[in-house]
């Protein structure tokens, strides 16, 4: 089907399934990262994707699919943080630096210790969106679908906790399943968007087009929506740019997402 | 309230035996490590009343707050609330991220279901109504503590608790808002309790003030309690350096810097508390 679609557009199918693919994250990429930026939690988001080594390490020797390797991964860290008691005399990013470090560290030694098998480290490093199969696209459509359904369902509530958490929760919100839901979806985008752009840039695909919409937007919604259109339009980019200079294409896409930022600086912040 | 009751035993004493009764703390204690930030306190409010919690910087008047609100959990002593009670809650801090693009309708709908027309409302009410389109971050201190006052209006408060609502405020600021929540209380007879980081000027409307410094120092009315020894202990000798200038303004400002005449009606305003230089005096 998607080569029959591939062959009518004129493209060939690895590249569909590639801006597909860049789609298809950048559909969830925008709301989580608007949240991501709101609730400062860039730093979270990379000691999720410098956990993945150690998820596709885990997944490698348990024989299950890296991929869910890595989003279990990232999901116990989610719980062991959200659970945490704010009181308890480490800061968040010492925290967040000991867990990504060691993780990432625990991750190389268990890889180097599996001798028959030979891991890509720069594929995963660094994403490769063009080899992405049929099957992987299909999880990313559930993650989408997922993911949109639970933000949705969470807006309102995270939203009310962003502003103000302690308000919030005397309003009745339910402050911390709200936190530990939005740091599930998370890991569960970052295992994705790995496939694509790699540990190294996962995030960049959270915070730029989120920070390039927050000028023409006024409100948490048009950023939202507007950092799904920066993405996909990095995305759509940075694939014509690969194709056509023969460039690394995830590396391409953040790229062309940073110069969309840096365009969209010229307008005044709307509010 | 769905989740703060939590950590609040739910008892029946005191409910049903009066129908005013809105919450009780009794005997509650809290510590950080070997830090007691408060220590055997005790405080009950009923609707239509309006209390007033004053101390110096760190007696503990926002940790009782947050104790009361089920933020977080006494560690000794108990804290009972009229079961369903609806609280509305001014926080001390707020700020909100600059990231966040936002207008004060789209924050006052975070307070739950709520129609345009009662969020417009409301903003009438508290003599705002032109805010409702304006982005959250352009507002002024007192326009703030107005929109934050009208978020917790729209949930039908039985209990208004406020932290600290006149920070940042001047003098005139501080009347018209203390002014406007005498008159809140006398229209919907919810219960109100005020933190207030001034020492000298409590609302005048106040029913009782209650005097924090881990343990409660004094309860009383304003007059009682501004001739109470505790209260001279505690507050007594750091008003020897401070006078109050009193004089009369034959006008005052409104939030928006205008000129108003000056309403005869004291109700709400503030009163001297202790002027630092007549009801002061000790040993």
């Amino acid at each position: 089907m998607l080569e029959s679609l591939a062959h009518t557009l004129g493209m060939p199918d690895f590249l569909l399934r590639a801006l597909l693919g860049g789609v298809g994250v950048a559909l969830l990429a925008g709301p989580l990262g608007c949240f991501v930026v709101w609730r400062r939690m860039a730093y979270f988001g990379e000691t999720l994707t410098h956990s993945a080594f150690l998820g596709v390490g885990l997944g490698l020797l348990l024989h299950i699919d890296p991929i869910i390797g890595v989003a279990a991964m990232g999901a116990a860290i989610a719980v062991i943080l959200a659970r945490r008691h704010p009181a308890e005399g480490l800061a968040e990013d010492t925290l967040l630096g000991l867990l990504a470090h060691s993780s990432l560290a625990l991750g190389l030694v268990l890889l180097a210790f599996m001798e028959d098998v030979r891991v890509d480290l720069f594929a995963y490093l660094f994403g490769d969106i063009l080899a992405l199969s049929t099957m992987e696209l299909v999880w990313i459509g559930l993650a989408d679908v997922l993911g949109l359904l639970l933000l949705a369902g969470m807006w309102q509530g995270l939203l009310a906790m962003t502003v103000h958490e302690s308000l919030a929760a005397v309003e009745g919100r339910r402050v911390m399943a709200l936190r530990l839901g939005f740091m599930l979806v998370l890991a569960v985008f970052v295992a994705l968007a790995m496939k694509l752009v790699g540990i190294l840039l996962t995030v960049s695909m959270l915070i730029i087009p989120a920070a390039a919409a927050r000028r023409l937007a006024r409100t948490p919604l048009q950023m939202a929506a507007g950092a799904v259109l920066v993405g996909m339009l990095a995305t759509g980019l940075g694939l014509a740019a690969s194709m056509q200079w023969d460039t690394p294409a995830g590396p391409s896409m953040v790229v062309a997402a940073a110069l969309l930022f840096l365009l969209l600086t010229v307008f005044p912040r709307r509010g | 309230m769905r989740e703060c009751g939590y950590f609040i035993t739910k008892l029946g004493w005191g409910a049903g035996v009066d129908a005013s009764f809105l919450l009780r703390a009794d005997a509650v204690s809290v510590r950080r490590g070997s830090k007691s930030l408060l220590n055997t306190v005790s405080l009950s409010l009923r609707a239509g009343q309006i209390v007033t919690l004053v101390g110096p910087n760190g007696a503990g008047k926002t940790t009782l707050v947050q104790v009361l609100l089920g933020l977080i959990a006494a560690d000794a002593g108990r804290v009972e609330r009229r079961e369903g009670l609806v609280i509305g809650y001014v926080p001390q801090r707020f700020a909100v991220p600059p990231s966040l693009p936002m207008d004060v309708d789209g924050f006052l709908r975070l307070a739950g279901k709520s129609r345009v027309a009662e969020r417009r409302a409301v903003l009438l009410r508290l003599d705002v109504p032109d805010l409702q389109d304006a982005a959250l971050r352009t507002l002024s201190g007192g326009e703030l503590q107005r929109v934050l006052l009208a978020r917790a209006l729209l949930r039908s408060p039985q209990l208004l608790v406020l932290d600290e609502p006149a920070q940042g405020l001047d003098v005139h600021g501080q009347q018209e808002l203390y002014r406007l929540i005498a008159q809140l209380r006398d229209e919907s007879g919810c219960g109100v309790l005020m933190v207030s980081h001034d020492l000298h000027l409590v609302m005048a409307a106040t029913d009782q003030v209650v005097c924090l410094e881990q343990h409660v120092c004094c309860v009383g009315t304003p007059e009682a309690i501004s001739q109470h020894p505790e209260y001279l202990r505690l507050f007594g000798t750091d008003l020897r350096g401070f006078a109050v200038y009193q004089h009369h303004h034959d006008h005052v400002h409104d939030l928006h810097g205008n000129v108003v005449i000056a309403p005869a009606s004291t109700s709400g305003s503030n009163i001297p508390l202790c002027d630092g230089k007549g009801g002061c005096n000790h040993a």
